[in-house]
């Protein structure tokens, strides 16, 4: 065998070896019910067509690979956002697991979060002595300030009241009566990660403002000259959320950022491990309610929220995850009228800045064809930068967009030249975007990581925007809001298509007349 | 030994489903066959005339107390009763709780995973009211009980029980082996009750196996806590039990894939024994008040 300890060869390299090209032949042959190259070859080409788009988005009782994930994950990602608080999931440990690594690794930090461990019995019997057991040891062993609930399918389907449950758990001494422990109900087949996000910060604002599930008198709003932040669920929110900060400080406006996971996914190395980082605190998420208004990033993470916020006496205005000159123009001034603090000259030079470096580089985005897939207010925020830059969001997906998501889309295309000839997609899935890069082609596609067996299936390249990327490290760390995450969103589609051109151009005394130094 | 027969007792709560299924299994058992019972009800009464106890300790109940299914044996969770039937109660939540379909499964995969059925004849398992859900379906799934008896009466729900009851039947009949043993009618004394019963077992494509006449020893019994075939084996109605088993243990591979019909057929068939009336469709949905105002 061509593996020996004296030099050892990597993966890339040990299966190209004669030995392993000959097993996996024979793999093939006899064991993998082969057909002929020509027949694969015939299937795969049919798969490309018309035809086989229609038939494709005939589909009813199937969905390939969904853009999306479920409930309790930004039920996770919407908890952690709070002071030295702990997400408690009423549920599985297996499902826990999965919004723990999938936060790891796509932040690459550690993901704290506890599970109520259900099993066979708390599903016949009711998950209720997994909750008091759950709340004592979580409140005993990880010390947190504050306990936050969301529930898994699990104990959805066989109906747990988490309302009753954190109530006698209290009885029965497992945290102390005036404890805070919120609570969401999010079931994973209902909805999204986005859904989630919302349920739990609707039950967040709804227990420290009104309340406390009846244990505390409702808070009275005394209005002052502060504002509320909501980011919503974000792959980078550790860049966004501190570009945000600065963009605040750098006008004089008073705030209180709702949700702030910023710290705790971003830990440095220094020696000490924090389980909890950072954090809006919990005196500022009761105090919000005196807020003047409360401004949120992305409206349909906050859907249920806002509502819940308007309540209370506030004004509140949502944005769709602005991004380029004009979504944080509008942001920026709404702020700047709301609170009546002008815009910083910092700012309106940053603005200059990129304005100008748009125009320095319009020549190789104009007219650039784009598909778009992503949670619907990135896709939104993305399409409008796009336009705004004269390239084409052609194809646009959101596996989690709804009824009212497609009409802001068309709007959108109906309010610019470039949206001529776009078309967007709520519902469907990325098998569907699969037929629909074969059928209208586009220079380049936007998405996650998931994103790279469509680069490789239809040779468009990708570009990793959204959310979760796991095979490229530390964009979470980048803003993409404000003009500086113009700028950095701008670089990104730059990059993208200087690579391609460069590729195209390498081969010697073939393409490589326009093998360019100069872009 | 011959081969495992699996039988279920499907029927609409308080049909006499129990004390029915119980005295015919006793009297099967006293043909010499090795018979176990499995109850798959939360209230656990489905052994009790074997017993001679109140209520059972149930499969889940003690897995609660052990902390897990996993942490019982089979010597904590079955009983021997009346001529060696061996017996088990799958139990279940708290009414209001959890999740008594689940319970139903994770018992029936305990007993099978702890080789309960090993050395029996018979397999019987006794399940509460409508098929509310999947775990209620488990015995009619993944080829366990090979014929359901449905117990009815003459009565317009228990005759609707039993028409969903065959509807759950119809939907695992082709993937798995189950079929419709016949319905057993207890007779409840109601309106031309055994022309009903008949009429029902032909459009559900099946037969009445049995009808099972009222006599009040069944009663006299059960206070007893005991079976009318243990408690008065020379009575007529232990007679009628026996019967019923013979019936029953003859009936083996007969079984049918039910024809279950829909609720006006169902209306129909009632009125046409004049257990209906037709509803006149211009009176419906009028208070007292506006129907003097018509007249």
């Amino acid at each position: 065998m061509p593996q020996n300890a004296e030099n050892v060869l990597d993966h890339f390299n040990l299966f190209r070896q004669p030995e392993y090209i000959e097993l996996f032949e024979r793999k093939k042959k006899e064991f993998e019910n082969h057909v002929a190259d020509s027949e694969v070859e015939r299937v795969k080409d049919w798969a490309k067509t018309k035809e086989y788009q229609e038939k494709n988005f005939a589909r009813e009782a199937l969905t390939v690979n969904p853009a999306k994930a479920c409930q309790p994950l930004g039920a996770v990602f919407a908890s952690l956002g709070f002071e030295s608080t702990i997400p408690f999931v009423h549920g599985s440990q297996g499902c826990v697991a999965y919004y723990r690594s999938h936060f790891s690794r796509h932040f690459k930090e550690p993901t704290s979060c506890v599970s109520s461990s259900m099993t066979e019995d708390a599903a016949v019997f009711g998950g209720l002595n997994n909750m008091i057991d759950g709340l004592a040891n979580t409140y005993n062993m990880y010390k947190p300030k504050m306990i936050s609930v969301s529930t898994t399918c699990m104990a959805e389907v066989i109906g747990d009241d988490l309302n009753a449950f954190i109530k006698t758990s209290k009885d029965k001494g497992s945290v102390p009566m005036e404890y805070d422990v919120p609570f969401a109900h999010t079931p994973a087949f209902v909805g999204s990660h986005v859904t989630g996000y919302d349920n739990v910060m609707k039950g967040i604002v709804d227990h420290f403002w009104n309340g406390k599930a009846g244990t505390a008198p409702k808070l009275e709003r005394v209005p002052n000259e502060k504002i509320n932040f909501i980011g919503g669920f974000d792959g980078y929110v550790v860049g966004n959320i501190r570009e945000v900060k600065r963009m605040f400080d750098s006008m004089g406006v008073e705030y209180t950022i709702l949700g702030d996971p910023s710290d705790v996914w971003d830990t440095p190395t220094d020696g000490e491990f924090r389980m909890y980082d950072g954090g809006t605190t919990l005196e500022d998420a009761a105090n919000a309610i005196h807020a003047k208004a409360t401004f949120s990033m992305q409206h349909f993470s906050t859907e249920k929220t806002l509502p819940l916020i308007a309540a209370s006496g506030q004004d509140t205005y949502s944005f769709h995850h602005p991004i380029g000159v004009r979504g944080t123009d509008e942001f920026l001034m709404k702020v700047s009228e709301v609170t009546g603090k002008p815009i910083s000259k910092e700012l309106t030079k940053e603005r200059g800045r990129l304005v100008d470096a748009i125009a320095d580089s319009s020549a190789h985005l104009h007219g650039k064809r784009y598909a778009i897939y992503g949670d619907p207010d990135l896709c939104y925020g993305l399409a409008a930068f796009l336009l705004e830059l004269g390239a084409e969001p052609v194809t646009v997906l959101a596996s989690n967009g709804g009824k009212l998501w497609e009409e802001k889309m068309n709007e959108l295309f109906a309010s610019s030249p470039f949206g001529k000839n776009c078309k967007c997609y709520p519902g469907k899935d990325l098998w569907h975007m699969r037929s629909l890069l074969f059928t209208e082609p586009v220079d380049f596609l936007i998405g996650n990581t998931y994103g790279k067996y469509l680069e490789r299936d239809t040779g468009t390249p990708l570009l990793r925007i959204g959310f979760p990327i796991f095979d490229r490290h530390h964009y979470h760390r980048y803003p993409v809001w404000g003009y500086q995450g113009g700028l950095n969103v701008l670089v990104w589609l730059l990059d993208k298509v200087f690579e391609e051109t460069d590729r195209n151009t390498i081969v010697p005394a073939k393409s490589d007349y326009s093998f360019d130094i100069i872009r | 030994m011959s081969e495992l027969r699996q039988i279920a007792f499907y029927g609409k709560g308080g049909i006499g489903k129990s004390t029915t299924s119980q005295n015919t299994l006793a009297a099967l058992a006293q043909t010499g066959k090795k018979i176990l019972i499995v109850g798959c009800d939360p209230k656990a009464d489905s052994t009790r005339l074997i017993l001679h106890a109140k209520a059972q300790d149930t499969i889940l109940s003690l897995a609660a107390e052990a902390g897990s299914v996993e942490d019982l044996e089979i010597e904590d969770v079955m009983k021997i009763g009346f001529e060696d039937i061996r017996c088990v109660e799958s139990g279940g939540p708290e009414p209001g709780v959890g999740c008594a379909g689940r319970g139903v499964i994770t018992s029936i995969n305990f007993l099978e995973e702890q080789g309960a059925y090993d050395g029996v004849d018979y397999v019987s398992y006794d399940v509460l009211g409508d098929v509310v859900c999947g775990g209620f379906a488990m015995p009619i799934r993944e080829n366990k009980a090979q014929e359901i008896y449905i117990v009815m009466s003459g009565e317009m729900m228990a005759m609707y029980a039993a028409n969903n009851i065959s509807k759950g039947i119809l939907k695992y009949a082709n993937s798995g082996g189950v079929r419709l043993g016949g319905l057993v009618c207890n007779e409840r004394q109601t309106d031309k009750e055994y022309e009903l019963a008949e009429s029902l077992a032909k459009k559900l494509g099946t037969q009445l196996i049995y009808f099972v006449p009222r006599d009040n020893i069944v009663q006299h019994a059960e206070l007893r806590r005991m079976t009318v075939v243990e408690y008065a084996p020379d009575s007529t109605q232990a007679g009628h039990y026996r019967n019923l088993a013979n019936k029953v243990h003859a009936n083996k591979g007969n079984g049918i894939i039910p024809t279950p019909i829909t609720m006006d057929e169902l209306e129909d068939l009632l009125m046409e024994h004049g257990i209906m009336k037709a509803v006149d469709e211009s009176q419906v949905g009028k208070t007292a008040a506006d129907l003097a105002a018509i007249a």
